[in-house]
């Protein structure tokens, strides 16, 4: 019903909307802001799954970190194993129950089953839950050198389309064609929360990135929705750059674009937000929130690290880091401020970090660090 | 001096008579051993300045060239993607390019709005087949950048892919764009990077996909690298493949891992743009496009520059080193590496460069002090 409303509005022949556009979706908010309700004791339930390898480490030192500096939140720890359901794999009913109720969730790194026949847990969670925005911020840390010091860009990826649809198929013997799919709807909800992004972050230009001298039909309709969605938002600047240009400009020199906010299809978005990972030291470092209709999930990007798993070594950073885009999401800003400081002033100062940012402490001596830290 | 063509000129038409009449009687003629076309001992070699900053980058070869009294007569072409009505002159220029076998090339503009022309850089390289893109990242003496000691070269395939041009509305607000990857296509390409790794002794090839996400496109691609790398074993070569994801990311935090790199059309646009950055700019990153019959220079990092476009200020170094690719891919290596090594010179000693690598010379400046050197 909602889908033949908007495609109402699209006129055949340019794929641009002739009248004023009527929301994509009638969710609380256009953009899908965070509804929860605190329950009876004044607190947020929200949904934790901490995931495999170092999963359960860095989850236990952002709980310590959360009730030190006395968050209103409630975890409701879930798994995502999956189990076997009519003979296929499935995540269990509960823990899709307990994020739809909660419609927050933070998430641990996921072990990649091996062998056939697996969905992608992933791709389970981000189907279920609609989760249509990738939001990857990069923001160089002090204390950890990298050849780039003055980082600061946000991307946000369309999440459900484009290269990843996933429609391949083999014409001949050895001639294949996989379909790059762009919807105008897809492309105007992402355009959307990225606009509506950049005027609640503050960051007061978003920069479409896009292929449209070559894709012509597929990115020049993205970029349509992303224009069509700017009149809407006077008070954000508008721009488009080409990837290549992009990529050049971002590798060269950082600094001009931490004011803004870039929004992109699919495998660009996943190229760019991990090349912008490496420019400040890895995907240890990164945060990541996944913006759904639904639900929101945010997310450590990184493995699940076998190798160092239950030895206390591991670097909670980025799992912390995207509890704090989770705690924005939610309008608890005075919490997510103190610990950022807190977390950022422990790595800055070098003496209690750990081994894979250059020091010798533990998962919890880094973690009592910043606790520490969070009276100051 | 004159004496000096003519003589050359004299030496060259006997060469040519040796030639053996095999070649030209057996009905398939080895084109690719057949020497461009060549009039009393000259070139004639296609010249599309392109648009942007393209007329002045192209003036600096022309220049040096004269001053070189290089054997290359040019054929030149200043289409123009800005205009719709180029269509005609593109037309020719891709006659000439078809006689020749060899051009130089500037960068088209492309126009982004649906009813504009398609991409005419694309339309050459699909139209002569000149299938492998070669662009070689390495860190310049004499010119720091954030990172240090990198020396990799990407090959790009060049005629498929992303780049089909095959799209269209399936139900109004519903685009398909199809990516067409082929056996045949990815063969030739993996085999012309390894080919490329033994002649320039490089000793890993990676091969950069998708293949996790686009399980048959780009699975296709990896499989036939695989194979491809299987035949090669024997050489010592290493090969190796990275998601193009994790790739971008290793390009900017540890580049000296990479040597060469072979991919499919769109992550090569990617790669050779982060690669670029690398190295200190799309200014100074020479590029071929190669195929069975035809080669065409153009820079390595395909950008318009508009914005700078008739200022005197753009870098012509990528342009210059691109056409040393050409002398050299012409035979005339002794005319090739003056050249290029006065570009590297005058780059390594500092005291004049353009504004892209921290100086405040003007293009003709640059051009000027190059020559000098000669």
């Amino acid at each position: 019903m909602l889908r033949a409303q908007s495609l109402q509005n699209i006129l055949v022949r340019s794929g641009k909307p002739t009248q004023s556009f009527t929301r994509g979706y009638a969710a609380a908010s256009p953009t899908a802001a965070f509804a929860g309700q605190k329950g009876s004791n004044g607190k947020y339930t929200v949904t934790l799954i901490p995931g495999d390898g170092i999963g359960p480490e860095i989850s236990d030192s952002i709980k310590r970190i959360y009730s030190a500096a006395r968050v209103p939140i409630d975890w409701e720890e879930v798994s995502v194993a999956p189990i076997l359901k009519g003979g296929k794999t499935a995540i269990p009913e509960s823990s899709i129950a307990s994020i739809k109720k909660n419609t927050v969730a933070l998430k641990g790194p996921l072990a990649t089953p091996i062998g056939k026949g697996h969905v992608s847990l992933n791709l389970t969670l981000r189907r279920t839950f609609n989760l249509f925005a990738n939001v990857r911020p990069c923001v160089s840390i002090a204390g950890y050198k990298t050849p780039y010091d003055d980082v600061n860009t946000v991307l946000i990826r369309e999440n459900t389309e484009g290269e990843y649809s996933g429609i391949e198929h083999e014409v001949v013997d050895g001639v294949v064609q996989s379909i790059k799919l762009i919807t105008w709807d897809a492309s105007e909800r992402v355009a959307r929360y990225a606009f509506d992004f950049a005027r609640t972050q503050k960051r007061r230009r978003v920069t479409a990135v896009h292929k449209a001298n070559i894709m012509k039909m597929s990115d020049g309709m993205f970029l349509s929705a992303c224009r069509e969605v700017a009149k809407e938002y006077p008070d954000v600047a508008y721009d488009e750059d080409l990837l290549d240009r992009v990529c050049l400009q971002i590798v060269q020199n950082p600094r001009p674009y931490s004011d803004r906010v870039m929004v992109m299809p699919n495998l660009y978005g996943d190229i760019l937000s991990d090349m912008c990972a490496g420019l400040i030291g890895g995907l240890g470092l990164t945060p990541s929130g996944n913006i759904g209709r639904d639900a929101s999930i945010f997310e450590a990007v990184h493995g699940s690290a076998p190798d160092i798993a239950g030895k206390g070594l591991a670097n909670p950073t980025a799992l912390l880091l995207s509890s704090m885009m989770m705690l924005r999401h939610m309008g608890l800003d005075s919490y997510s401020a103190q610990i950022e400081k807190a977390a950022l002033s422990t790595i800055a100062e070098g003496k209690t970090i750990t081994g894979d940012l250059g020091g010798k402490a533990s998962t919890t001596e880094f973690t009592d660090a910043i606790i520490a830290k969070l009276g100051a | 001096m004159l004496g000096n063509a003519v003589a050359n000129a004299a030496k060259s038409a006997n060469r040519s008579l040796v030639r053996p009449a095999t070649t030209l009687a057996a009905g398939f003629p080895r084109v690719s051993k057949r020497p461009s076309t060549k009039y009393g001992g000259v070139y004639t070699v296609t010249l599309i300045p392109g648009d942007g900053i393209g007329a002045e980058i192209t003036d600096s070869v022309k220049d040096i060239f004269e001053h070189v009294n290089a054997p290359i007569e040019w054929e030149q072409y200043n289409v123009s993607g800005m205009l719709s009505t180029g269509e005609p002159l593109f037309k020719e220029a891709m006659e000439s390019l078809k006689r020749n076998r060899v051009g130089l090339k500037g960068i088209l503009f492309t126009p982004i709005s649906q009813s504009g022309h398609i991409s005419w850089n694309v339309a050459i390289r699909q139209q002569l087949d000149i299938y492998a893109s070669v662009v070689v990242c390495k860190s310049l003496p004499g010119f720091p950048t954030r990172h240090k000691d990198v020396d990799f070269a990407i090959i790009r395939e060049n005629t498929e892919g992303e780049y089909s041009g095959l799209e269209h509305q399936s139900y109004p607000g519903v685009v398909e764009s199809l990516k067409v990857m082929t056996r045949a296509k990815a063969d030739r390409i993996h085999r012309f990077a390894f080919d490329f790794a033994l002649k320039n002794n490089r000793k890993k090839v990676t091969c950069v996909h998708k293949a996790n996400i686009m399980k048959l496109g780009d699975g296709l691609f990896l499989n036939t690298f695989r194979a491809v790398a299987e035949e090669y074993k024997s050489s010592g070569i290493i090969a190796n493949d990275m998601i193009v994801d994790n790739t971008s990311m290793q390009l900017v935090a540890k580049p000296q891992q990479f040597d060469v790199m072979v991919m499919p059309n769109l992550y090569g646009a990617i790669v050779s743009n982060i690669g670029a950055a690398l190295v200190g700019g799309p200014g100074i990153v020479p590029g071929c496009n190669v195929g069975r019959e035809y080669a065409l220079f153009e820079p390595g990092c395909r950008h318009v520059a508009s914005d700078i476009m008739g200022t005197n200020r753009a870098n012509p170094a990528a342009m210059i080193l691109s056409a040393t690719m050409m002398l050299r891919h012409l035979g005339l290596d002794n005319l090739a590496d003056p050249i290029a090594s006065s570009v590297l010179d005058v780059i390594n000693e500092g005291k004049v460069r353009t504004a892209d690598i921290g100086g405040s010379s003007s293009t003709s400046d640059f051009t000027a002090a190059v020559i000098k050197r000669l």
